[in-house]
Formats: structure tokens, C-alpha cells, sequence
């Protein structure tokens, strides 16, 4: 497995560490090829978190819009309300087979960690989860959510009391816990092997994608948009399609917008650093200290992003643009008036970029949109944004 | 030779044990600091260890985390960070920091200002080997110490990689952990140190061993040292005395200078390495 995506990547951590991410690369190797393993996730991916997901054809909103015909990933529907039990089924279900017994993960807005609490319930393991007393705060509902699953809820006060600081917090716990812990990382961040084993367990999504619109158009999309915050939406979107002639567009949080400082588009406005693990984009201040960040949709809210995308940015293979807070609120709606769907706000950013896209496109192309989770969970941050009293 | 071989060179010729002090630049201030390493230096420490906050302190327990805020707070950068260490006198000193912090700077200016400021060696704390080369490189050609870490969990295999790339000392983490003050000492420290000593005899190559983490009483540093470490790494224990008194100055410096001596005691009273 390579260690690198260009210069991005690499496994900075300290050397405790370092053989845990051996034995880890070791057992995915081992385990991605052992045909029980395979069959238990296929099972899992399919009765329990309900793949394939259907892509669908928004046509009232392709109409509304006027121009390329946008269909919709529907990562909504899989169970739990968004792409991320596609890799926290998988990587649980790589914890038992490599017997370990306890399972920690950090968690911004919650979803990875419901979605981690829901694959470790579903495989008997224990779990807890890392979050930031600030975003405990804030998303009291999926606190609730992973009690009710049956996780322990830790929460971290140091730093900014967000994601970055419940990820510090969960590399913690793994230095001392090293030997019977598996960290069950969210995205596609973190030391060499998370990047590529989270990447490979959302690949599902570019995967059935690709069959599913040669099915439908009898021809590859010319876009696909996808959310960035650490990146295993749109990693898991884009990686099949990398080697064909489709433009790929990824939409970080522009927040108050870029030159407010409160954004989360580390690809767009980062510079190169060392945080988590990974050489990536990171939002930082002249003296190498990671700035807070800003958006509206909690998932979006992290100084970084996988080295991967990184790599794709700067060779030009992946486009980025950014949403800001209103443009998301926007999308979030318009879906919902259009098709009866309500985005997650993190996809609702992707969704206001594809819009913009398909306007100045013609009917005869394709734009396929990776909506990669509902937004019910969105919906009073969205009330409180339109001065609706609950 | 550079004040940090020289200083064990001498230890090893007194028969001490030595001790190394761990405080953060910044904390509570840069004045404090100052007066801080001091302090520690009319103590007995043989070598201070200088830390450069980072935001995100990945390795570090809640005490040296809270300091690590203490001096961000306090307007802590890398530029005051050197003038502070400029003016530290009497002691080998050793810049302890995240790797953000000197990618960022770049490598040449890191390694200059750190001569400036008389400071003779670096330990990263997230720069495990594997992704050293490039900053190790860069630290040959100036003649600066690039010192690594080996961990409990390290294979001798590794320990191989790391003691042959290794200058001025061997910095062995005592746990499984993060930094932080701990009622006993760790089981690892003597396995570990035997194993050490073992392929150092098999490379070759003698080099002196310091064992931090979790190390935060006199009876630690005298274990460490009977178990055949040439150095104590003391941390935690520091910047908790900083923390309990950071609105009296005066009780601060005092207790911190007794605390170190009480440990350099230990480290003087321990028998010579076992070889």
C-alpha cells in the first residue's frame, strides 16, 4: 500500500504508535482479500445499512434549473442517515476479525459517531466515542443517539472543544490503549494506512454510481460534485472514476465567506502542514498553529482534509469551489421544495454548486450529485439561520 | 563538541545520573520562563528542555496540554520563543515541538534560530523516522541534533533504524501514554533499556539513553538511573508546580528549584550504568 499520495500523507506520529498502524495495515491487507470477511460486509452493506443506494434522477429540479440533467447519490438512505456506516461497518467489522475488543472514535457533529456506535452494536463491540464539549453542546440529540446505541460519550475540553481536539484526544487514548484498542477513524484523514482504508471502504459509492448511470444514460456523468470536509464523500465518489473523462468537483465550506476567516476550505485556502498524522492542507496561521473554522454544516468544520484530495487538487485532477453558509441554506431548501428531500447541509453545499454547474450546461449532459446524508438532523441550525422560533 | 555531549560526556566521568527538565516556553510568560529555567538551573538540572507550544499537543497529557494553552494565551511565537531561549544561560538546552511548527518556519531558519539561541539539539515529538529524512538531512548539514524517540512498543528492528540515525541522545518513552505524571514507574523501562543496551553493542555504537514520560518523583529518576539510563526526563511534575502557584512567582520559582534538586539528588545517589 503506498504511504503517499504525491508529497501528501505519510504517518507523522509518535513512535508508540507506529507499530499499531503496521498491524493495521497488515490486517486490512489480509482481511480485504479473505473471502469470509468480504461476504460478512457484503451482507452487512446490504441488509443491514440497505445498498445499493439508488441514484436518482431530480427532475423536477433539473427542470426548475434548466440546463444539465442532475441526479442525486442517494447516500441519505442508508441506514443511520448518511454515507458514514459504509466505513464504520467495514472498519468494525476489521476490529473483531483482527480481535480487538474495544473501539474508540472521535466524532465533530456526531453522525460518524452514531454511525460507529450502530456498526459496533451490530458487531458486539464496545464503544466510545471522543467529542469536543462544544459540539456536545450543540448536538445534544446524537449525544443521546449513542447512549441510546449503547456508547460511551467522552467528552474533551482542551483546545477548541471540537473535532480537531476530539481527534487529538482519541490518538491519546490509542498511544495508551494501543495493544487492545482499534481507532476507528471517520474520514479519509489521519496516518497512513486511515486515508486509503477509509477511501477503499466508500469506494461502494463511486462504485454502484458508475454502474448504475451507464445503466440509466448509457454513458459516464460529465460532473460529479461532492461535499469536502475531511473528504470520504467525495473520496468515495470520485476514486472509480479517477482514470475516466469526468470532471470532479469537490465543495468545501465557504462559511461567512473566505476572506472572513470563518470557513472550513482548508483545500482552497490551506497551506501545506502536519496535523493528525498527515502532510495535507491545513488551515494555519503564520506560525504553523491550526486555526478554528467555521461552518454552518458541523461535518464541514475540520482545519484539514485528506492528503489524498490534497494530491488530486494540486494535480489537477479535482476541481474545488466552496459554498458559503447562505448558499448552503439555499440548495437546502430548494431541494426540499423541488424533491421532497431533505440534504444535509453538508450536501446541500454540494447540491448549490451542482445547480450553479447544471445552469451553464446543456440538456444533454449529466451532473451526478453525492448526497451523502439527510438533514434532519440539520433542521433546527436551519430554523435558527431563517429566525424560525421551534 | 556540543554542550549537550559534552554535558553526559561529563556525567559519565562524575558517575551521575543526569537530569533533564521539561518546562513550555511562555508559561505562564516569557519573563516567567526565564526566571523559570533559572530556577531550574540553580536546582542541579543538567540539560533543559525548551517546549515550543503547538495547538494541537497530540502527544501530551492534560498537564503540559493546559500549560501548552497558558502560553498561547500569553501571545507565545516562534520568534519570542527564541529570544526567551537566548537568554537562558547555564544549562545544554534542547527545542521540544510539533513537526507543523518547523515545516512551517522552514527547516534552514528553524535550525539557525535555534543556534542563535545557543539551543544544540530538536525533538519532535510526531516525527517518527520513517518521515524524518528530509529534516534529518538538513540538521546534519548544520551540525544540529536531531533527537529521536523509541517507544515500549518499538521492535528491534526499528530500534536499529533509530539508534543508527540517532545523535546526542535517545529520548525512550517509559509507557504506553502521553506525558503526565504517574504514580509508579513504568515495568517497560527495564526490558527496554537491556534490549537498548544490547543492540547497541551489536551496532557498535554507545549512545546515551534518557527516559521520559510519566517520570515525576526522586524514587523514578533513581530507578531510571539504577536501571542503567543516563538521564532522567522530568516534564509534568514541573509545570504542575508552575501551574499550583502561577499567581505566586515567589513560591513558584522557589518550589521548582527545590523540586529539581530533590531530583538531581536522586539522580547522584543512583549507582553507574549496568553494561
Amino acid at each position: 500500500m503506498t504511504h503517499k499520495f504525491g508529497k501528501f500523507g505519510g504517518r507523522f506520529v509518535p513512535e508508540t504508535l507506529i507499530p499499531a498502524l503496521e498491524e493495521l495495515e497488515a490486517g486490512f491487507k489480509k482481511y480485504s482479500k479473505d473471502s469470509a470477511f468480504q461476504e460478512e460486509l457484503n451482507w452487512l452493506l446490504r441488509d443491514y445499512a440497505g445498498r445499493p443506494t439508488p441514484l436518482y434522477f431530480a427532475r423536477r429540479l433539473t427542470e426548475r434549473v434548466g440546463g444539465a440533467k442532475i441526479y442525486l447519490k442517494r447516500e441519505d438512505l442508508v441506514h443511520g442517515g448518511a454515507h458514514k456506516l459504509n466505513n464504520t461497518l467495514g472498519q468494525a467489522l476489521l476490529a473483531k476479525y483482527m480481535r480487538k475488543t474495544r473501539v474508540i472514535a472521535e466524532t465533530g457533529a456526531g453522525q460518524h459517531g452514531v454511525a460507529t456506535a450502530m456498526a459496533c452494536a451490530a458487531l458486539g463491540l464496545k464503544c466510545e466515542v471522543y467529542m469536543g464539549t462544544e459540539d456536545v453542546e450543540r448536538q445534544k440529540l446524537n449525544v443521546f443517539r449513542m447512549r441510546l446505541l449503547g456508547a460511551s460519550v467522552i467528552p474533551v475540553d482542551t483546545g477548541s472543544r471540537t473535532l480537531k481536539d476530539a481527534i487529538n484526544e482519541a490518538l491519546r487514548d490509542w498511544i495508551t490503549n494501543v495493544e487492545t484498542t482499534y481507532y476507528l477513524i471517520g474520514s479519509v484523514v489521519g496516518p497512513h494506512p486511515y486515508p486509503t482504508i477509509v477511501r477503499e471502504f466508500q469506494r461502494i459509492i463511486g462504485k454502484e454510481a458508475k454502474q448504475q448511470i451507464l445503466a440509466k444514460e448509457g454513458k459516464l456523468p460529465d460532473v460529479i460534485v461532492a461535499c469536502v470536509g475531511g473528504g470520504s464523500n467525495a473520496m468515495g465518489i470520485f476514486y472509480d472514476f479517477l482514470d475516466d473523462d469526468v470532471r470532479l468537483v469537490g465543495v468545501e465550506a465557504g462559511g461567512l465567506g473566505l476572506e472572513t476567516e470563518k470557513h472550513g476550505a482548508s483545500l482552497t485556502a490551506g497551506e501545506d502542514g502536519v496535523l493528525h498524522g498527515m502532510l495535507s492542507k491545513f488551515l494555519q496561521d503564520e506560525h504553523g498553529q491550526i486555526r478554528t473554522t467555521h461552518s454552518i454544516a458541523a461535518g464541514l468544520d475540520y482545519p484539514g482534509v485528506g492528503p489524498e484530495l490534497s494530491h488530486l487538487m494540486e494535480a489537477g485532477r479535482v476541481e474545488v469551489d466552496v459554498a458559503t453558509d447562505e448558499e448552503a441554506i439555499d440548495a437546502f431548501q430548494l431541494l426540499c421544495e423541488c424533491e421532497g428531500i431533505v440534504p444535509a447541509l453538508e450536501s446541500a453545499h454540494a447540491v448549490h454548486k451542482a445547480v450553479k454547474l447544471a445552469r451553464s450546461m446543456s440538456n444533454n449532459e449529466v451532473i451526478v450529485v453525492n448526497l451523502s446524508g439527510r438533514g434532519d438532523k440539520d433542521v433546527f441550525v436551519v430554523a435558527d439561520f431563517m429566525n424560525v422560533k421551534l | 563538541m556540543d554542550r549537550i555531549t559534552k554535558r553526559f560526556k561529563e556525567l559519565k566521568e562524575r558517575g551521575e545520573g543526569g537530569l533533564i527538565s521539561f518546562i513550555t516556553a511562555g508559561d505562564p510568560s516569557a519573563d516567567a520562563t526565564i526566571k523559570i529555567a533559572d530556577a531550574l538551573v540553580s536546582g542541579g538540572v543538567d540539560f533543559l528542555e525548551l517546549g515550543l507550544p503547538f495547538s494541537d499537543p497530540m502527544a501530551d497529557g492534560p498537564t503540559i496540554q493546559k500549560g501548552t494553552e497558558r502560553s498561547l494565551k500569553a501571545g507565545m511565537t516562534p520568534d519570542i520563543y527564541f529570544e526567551v531561549a537566548k537568554e537562558i544561560k547555564g544549562v545544554p538546552k534542547i527545542c521540544l515541538t510539533y513537526y507543523n511548527i518547523v515545516l512551517r518556519r522552514g527547516f534552514e531558519r528553524f535550525i539557525k534560530d535555534c543556534k542563535r539561541a545557543g539551543i544544540d539539539g530538536l525533538i519532535v515529538a510526531d516525527l517518527p523516522i520513517d518521515e524524518a529524512a528530509p529534516l534529518l538531512e538538513r540538521c546534519r548539514a548544520e551540525n544540529f541534533h536531531l533527537i529521536f524517540l523509541a517507544a515500549p512498543t518499538t521492535s528491534d528492528e526499528r530500534l536499529r533504524w533509530i539508534l543508527r540515525e540517532s545523535s546526542a541522545f535517545l529520548y525512550l518513552v517509559s509507557l504506553l501514554g502521553v506525558t503526565g505524571e504517574r504514580e509508579r514507574l513504568s515495568a517497560y523501562v527495564s526490558p527496554l533499556l537491556r534490549r537498548i543496551k544490547a543492540l547497541e553493542q551489536e551496532l557498535e555504537k554507545a549512545m546515551s539513553v534518557a527516559v521520559g514520560f510519566g517520570i515525576s518523583k526522586p524514587e523514578h529518576v533513581r530507578s531510571v538511573i539504577d536501571a542503567g539510563a543516563d538521564a532522567a526526563i522530568v516534564g509534568s511534575a514541573f509545570v504542575r508546580l508552575i501551574e499550583d502557584n502561577v499567581h505566586d512567582e515567589e513560591k513558584m520559582l522557589r518550589t521548582v528549584e527545590e523540586f529539581a534538586r530533590a531530583l538531581k539528588d536522586a539522580a547522584c545517589g543512583g549507582v553507574r550504568r549496568v553494561t
